[in-house]
């Protein structure tokens, strides 16, 4: 039987040929992959090196060049001094509005978005589906044709320019997104479940905080970090809804780098750009598959 | 697999008349009182942002409002100046160029790097790390540092020169010709990393039994990919080519961080135009003449992919 089996093949071992370690091909494999590793990495390391210089190392030497002398100077002043054009009171100020828009936009787009979510897929009526469609299709509306209206919106309830009135747009710009996902995950539990609270007597609220959002809690994680990115990385709602003493840290960077005043300080510019980026970057490492689960999941489906 | 999740929740009632809990009955509505108005919420941003400030827009795009909104009607007056205007028209090339750009380059990278990666190679994990890192930081961020890398004093144009190369001019900054395509550098690192994640899953989703019937009938891997796997990996090719074009049409941090529109209107963008027109220069009509042309554009590209996406699963229904 087993040689009958082997008969019908060429001669010689079988299963897949062992992989040489240092064939041409793995070494052009992972030639590429270094290559392209070393350039997605790069301005990373052009910004940390700068930040680290002192400003006659830097007009003299080259931006790849390793920081001959460390100075955490410039990080410093970033935090503390750096000017935006109005006053030089630094970065911390943008990094503490950043902070309060961030934490109650977070929870309440979430909070809300998962509601829907859960209405959508167990309580659904008449309607329910037209509506969704419409918020989904607000996910490709260009931002522009909505700014307007919405500043609108915004003086009408005494919001415009104030934190509450930057946290409800950021609530309002997640929802398309955060919605589905949660619409979605909440469909894949078995609906059973959902049954069998009912008959057992719970209603709307009790089923949601009792079974539906215990069973969710990575899709939360995942919502918080699209959340999180989301809204650290935001400008232009910032620019247009949080006022200028809520500016939040990527407005006050931008004017801080951009601003024409003065001799420009480019490593003060690169550690105040490290610092920006901070957040999403900690988050990014620290959530690794969960990140990309949530990105793909925005990005499939936004 | 994600779709099936999708598809999963619409047919509430697997076999059977639906019931009553799913609230098909009027008298149901007291029931799915709560329901409903936990939903407000959606249903507000839905009907009144959405689709309200989307009908606002429009509907004032028609006036001559400057800095305030009036109902002074001028019909297409404002979409003939639009059309006029010299920075407008560059606009819309420059994200012409950056948009094509991007498309091409950004799915070439992304589907060649989540190629590279799906070849069992070891320590694919911080590979995967490296590629995607730049799409969390900000597009403020990703401007400010590719900024300083152009800059032609000090960055890569001044570290050529430094090895001998005296002549060396790389300045796409400053060179009004060719600054989009300095924006573009800047966007495809920052999300070319989605895109090879996005080709990576779809990667993943070919069962390995068509690579293996494929390397029986001797067919050399590059001819696999192209002849088999992509036209295989069409939804995911698709999904990625609307996701960028919508991408596209928001580019506005990215530009003002980088270039702030210069030298010049050298590198301007439909989305600057339209913030600017409606709050720098107190042109209502104006910038929302823009933003409904905006619209427009994306509806172009979002109508045939709705119309694709149902199609297929009509398909996948009667399959």
């Amino acid at each position: 039987m087993a040689e009958g089996a082997l008969a019908g093949f060429a001669p010689g071992p079988l299963g897949p040929r062992p992989k040489r370690p240092f064939a041409p091909k793995t070494i052009m494999l992972y030639g590429v992959l270094v290559v392209a590793a070393l350039y997605y990495l790069m301005p990373l390391y052009v910004m940390v090196a700068t930040s680290l210089k002192g400003m006659p190392e830097i007009r003299l030497g080259n931006i790849f060049a390793p920081p001959l002398e460390i100075t955490f100077a410039p990080w410093v002043k970033a935090w503390d001094s750096a000017c935006t054009g109005l006053y030089c009171e630094g970065l911390k100020v943008g990094f503490w509005n950043s902070v309060k828009i961030l934490v109650p936009g977070v929870i309440i787009s979430i909070a809300i978005a998962s509601v829907s979510g859960y209405a959508l897929s167990y309580w659904r009526f008449r309607g329910s589906e037209v509506f969704f469609t419409i918020l989904l299709f607000g996910a490709f509306i260009p931002y522009q044709v909505l700014i307007y209206p919405i500043v609108i919106l915004l003086r009408e309830l005494g919001m415009f320019g104030s934190l509450p009135g930057i946290t409800l747009v950021h609530t309002i710009f997640g929802m398309p997104i955060l919605t589905l996902l949660f619409r979605n995950y909440f469909a894949s539990i078995p609906v059973e479940l959902f049954k069998a609270a009912r008959v057992d007597g719970a209603a709307f609220w009790g089923i949601f905080l009792k079974i539906m959002v215990p069973m969710s809690l990575p899709i939360f994680v995942v919502a918080t970090i699209i959340q999180v990115t989301g809204i650290w990385n935001d400008f232009l709602f910032g620019v247009i809804y949080a006022g200028t003493k809520n500016f939040p840290m990527t407005v006050q960077l931008n004017n801080i780098v951009n601003s024409t005043q003065g001799v420009k300080e480019y490593n003060v510019n690169m550690a105040a750009t490290i610092l920006t980026g901070l957040v999403p970057l900690v988050v990014y490492f620290v959530s690794g598959k969960l990140f990309v689960r949530g990105m793909a999941a925005g990005a499939v489906k936004g | 697999m994600e779709s099936n999740i999708a598809d999963k929740a619409v047919p509430a009632a697997p076999g059977g008349p639906p019931p009553d809990w799913l609230g098909r009955q009027w008298w149901g509505l007291r029931r799915n009182l709560v329901a409903k108005i936990a939903t407000l919420p959606m249903v507000f941003t839905a009907l009144v942002v959405f689709l309200g400030g989307t009908l606002w827009s429009i509907f004032y795009s028609f006036t001559k409002s400057k800095s305030l909104p009036v109902e002074k009607f001028v019909g297409f007056a404002q979409y003939e100046r639009l059309f006029n205007t010299k920075r407008w028209i560059v606009s819309l090339e420059n994200i012409a160029i950056f948009g094509i750009c991007s498309l091409v380059f950004s799915l070439v990278i992304g589907f060649l790097l989540a190629a590279l990666l799906d070849q069992k190679i070891r320590f694919e994990n911080t590979f995967r790390t490296i590629f995607l890192y730049p799409f969390a930081l900000s597009f403020i961020i990703t401007g400010l540092v590719w900024q300083w890398i152009l800059n032609p004093e000090f960055g890569i144009q001044q570290v050529v020169r430094s090895f001998g190369f005296e002549e060396f001019v790389f300045n796409p900054l400053r060179d009004p010709e060719i600054v989009i395509y300095g924006v573009l550098i800047a966007g495809l690192w920052q999300g070319s990393g989605l895109v090879m994640v996005l080709m990576l899953a779809g990667l993943r989703g070919i069962e390995e039994d068509i690579w293996k019937a494929a390397r029986v009938d001797g067919i050399p891997a590059w001819k696999t990919y192209l002849i088999i796997v992509i036209p295989m990996m069409r939804p995911v090719f698709v999904t990625t080519l609307v996701l960028i074009a919508a991408g596209i049409v928001k580019v506005f941090d990215l530009v003002v961080a980088q270039t702030a529109g210069g030298p010049g209107i050298a590198s301007e963008v439909p989305a600057k135009y339209v913030y600017d027109y409606l709050f720098a220069r107190g042109n209502l009509g104006q910038g929302l003449a823009a933003s409904t042309v905006m619209l427009l554009s994306v509806l172009v590209v979002l109508i045939p992919w709705m119309y694709l996406e149902f199609g297929s699963r009509r398909q996948q229904k009667h399959g």
